[in-house]
């Protein structure tokens, strides 16, 4: 434990963590998407899933219990992702006082790494309007939200074209983060780039295309009809 | 050729600086860009002003005393070559020049073009030797040493300390260089008793006057002698390696 602590005192360990919270916030939307696909076999499987969710675990945990534990690791893994890029964000900010007066011509960095600190901005804006849009159910959000009825929030929801467009923005925002932070993070993380170059790019270019293309795909199904 | 340099100048330390132009006729396409600079200089001279100062020793890109910014880009257009390399004809007739020295905080600016990149000696006194009992050499054939490793040992020692990585990184981060110097070692026999206290001392060194890597991959467009960033993966490896120990 202390060696963790002490760890995350070094910029290398911050990215560490950075790059581990960040596989498990992967590992979730992708579980998250593929979870949301039922909404393509209607009403009662939807719901049902929504409550299978609930029921994780049972009889050992209370109801809803595996779900807390869930969201409780995951904002734990979020706040330990942008704490490590804030911190570290600050730091660099701090080891070039004087800029450049003729501005740094960018050499090979990809538009995806050089849109990472805004593009987390985004995410993070997305992310509290989800929350409010389909967990809390906040009226300015979804004015006819039903605590009860997972599959019709979300098509009641996504009736909305202005909400759809920001979750299409949010989508593209999401892909370009993952295209680069998910090959940068096997970086951070210093494994052996002779073990893994020939699938990393591919990899962080499918997951970031199969993300932003499924939850795309859903909300606009929804938003022309073909669904619900 | 005729170009328009733009160059920073400034008196020292204290001073703050900006862009001089020099209109340039007759430049030889033949000259690299330091010597483009020297006839510069004795022009200046020759007029009675203060000639512009730059770093340079080897001027056949082994050292790494030189190094400016052209354009916005460490060492200049050309990838793979140190300013002292890059020729003339690189540039077309007519080219505005923008030379402005390696930015940091960690690299002061001295005078002009000149800045004081002794944090790199201070990351190497930290961990970048190996320890040995003086005396008679060994045999060398005693310590065999597998082609691959000793390949990417080589690729790592290229490195010849320029500072360009920084220079260029958004960051301002010092990656490149301390992974270059660590990786070197680690790759070899001689290099394994002080492998993890290497990494741990040479890093923390590097962390208390660079920012941190966000994988851009700028340092290695414009390092003169290519070193990859995969070298800043294995840097990664052995220091976290080294804090489980
Ligand atoms: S002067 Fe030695 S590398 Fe350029």
């Amino acid at each position: 434990m202390s060696s963790i602590l002490s760890l995350y005192r070094s910029a290398i360990g911050k990215k560490a963590v950075m790059a581990v919270s960040g596989f498990l916030l992967v590992g979730f939307v992708l579980g998250h998407m593929a979870g949301n696909f039922k909404i393509f076999l209607g009403e009662e499987k939807f719901n049902h899933y929504a409550e299978w969710l609930r029921e994780i675990g049972s009889p050992a945990l209370p109801h809803g219990g595996a779900l807390w534990i869930a969201r409780i690791v995951l904002l734990g893994a979020v706040l330990l992702h942008i704490h490590s890029a804030w911190s570290l964000t600050r730091a660099s900010r701090k080891a070039r006082p004087e800029r450049y007066r003729r501005k740094l011509s960018a050499r090979q960095a990809t538009y995806a790494s050089r849109t990472m600190r805004w593009g987390g901005v985004i995410i993070v804006l997305f992310v509290f309007f989800h929350l409010a849009h389909f967990t809390w159910g906040w009226s300015w959000a979804h004015p006819d939200f039903d605590p009860g009825n997972a599959y019709r929030n979300v098509v009641e929801g996504f009736r909305v074209p202005w909400v759809v467009a920001f979750y299409i923005v949010a989508q593209l925002a999401l892909g370009l983060h993952l295209y680069h932070g998910f090959w940068s993070a096997l970086q951070s993380l210093g494994w052996d780039h002779r073990a893994i170059d020939s699938w990393r790019r591919p990899a962080a270019a499918t997951i970031a295309v199969a993300l932003t293309l499924g939850n795309t795909a859903l909300a606009i199904s929804v938003l022309t009809g073909w669904v619900g | 050729m005729r170009l328009t340099l733009h160059i920073w100048r400034q008196k020292n330390g204290g001073d703050a600086g900006g862009f001089v132009s020099y209109p340039r006729q007759d430049v030889s396409p033949d000259m690299s860009f330091l010597e483009m600079l020297d006839v510069l200089n004795e022009e200046l001279t020759e007029a009675g002003d203060e000639p512009v100062a730059f770093d340079h020793d080897c001027r056949e890109g082994i050292c790494g005393a030189c190094g400016v910014m052209i354009n916005g880009v460490a060492h200049g257009p050309e990838p793979g070559t140190a300013t002292c390399q890059l020729h003339m004809r690189k540039f077309k007739d007519g080219d505005e020049i923008r030379v402005e020295p390696f930015r940091s905080r960690a690299f002061p600016i001295l005078k002009d073009l000149v800045v004081d990149r002794s944090p790199l000696d201070e990351i190497i006194q930290a961990g970048g030797f190996i320890s040995v009992n003086t005396g008679s050499a060994p045999e060398a054939n005693l310590m065999p040493v597998p082609r691959r490793d000793a390949e990417r040992a080589m690729d790592a020692a290229e490195c010849i300390g320029c500072g360009a990585c920084v220079a260029q990184c958004p960051n301002g981060a010092g990656q490149l260089f301390t992974a270059a110097k660590i990786s070197h070692l680690a790759e070899l026999p001689q290099g394994q008793p002080e492998r993890a206290s290497r990494a741990s001392a040479m890093v923390e060194v590097m962390e208390s006057y660079f920012g941190s890597c966000s994988n851009f991959a700028e340092c290695e467009a414009v390092c003169p002698k290519g070193i990859s960033i995969d070298f800043i993966a294995q840097m990664n490896r052995e220091y976290l390696r080294s804090r489980f120990k």
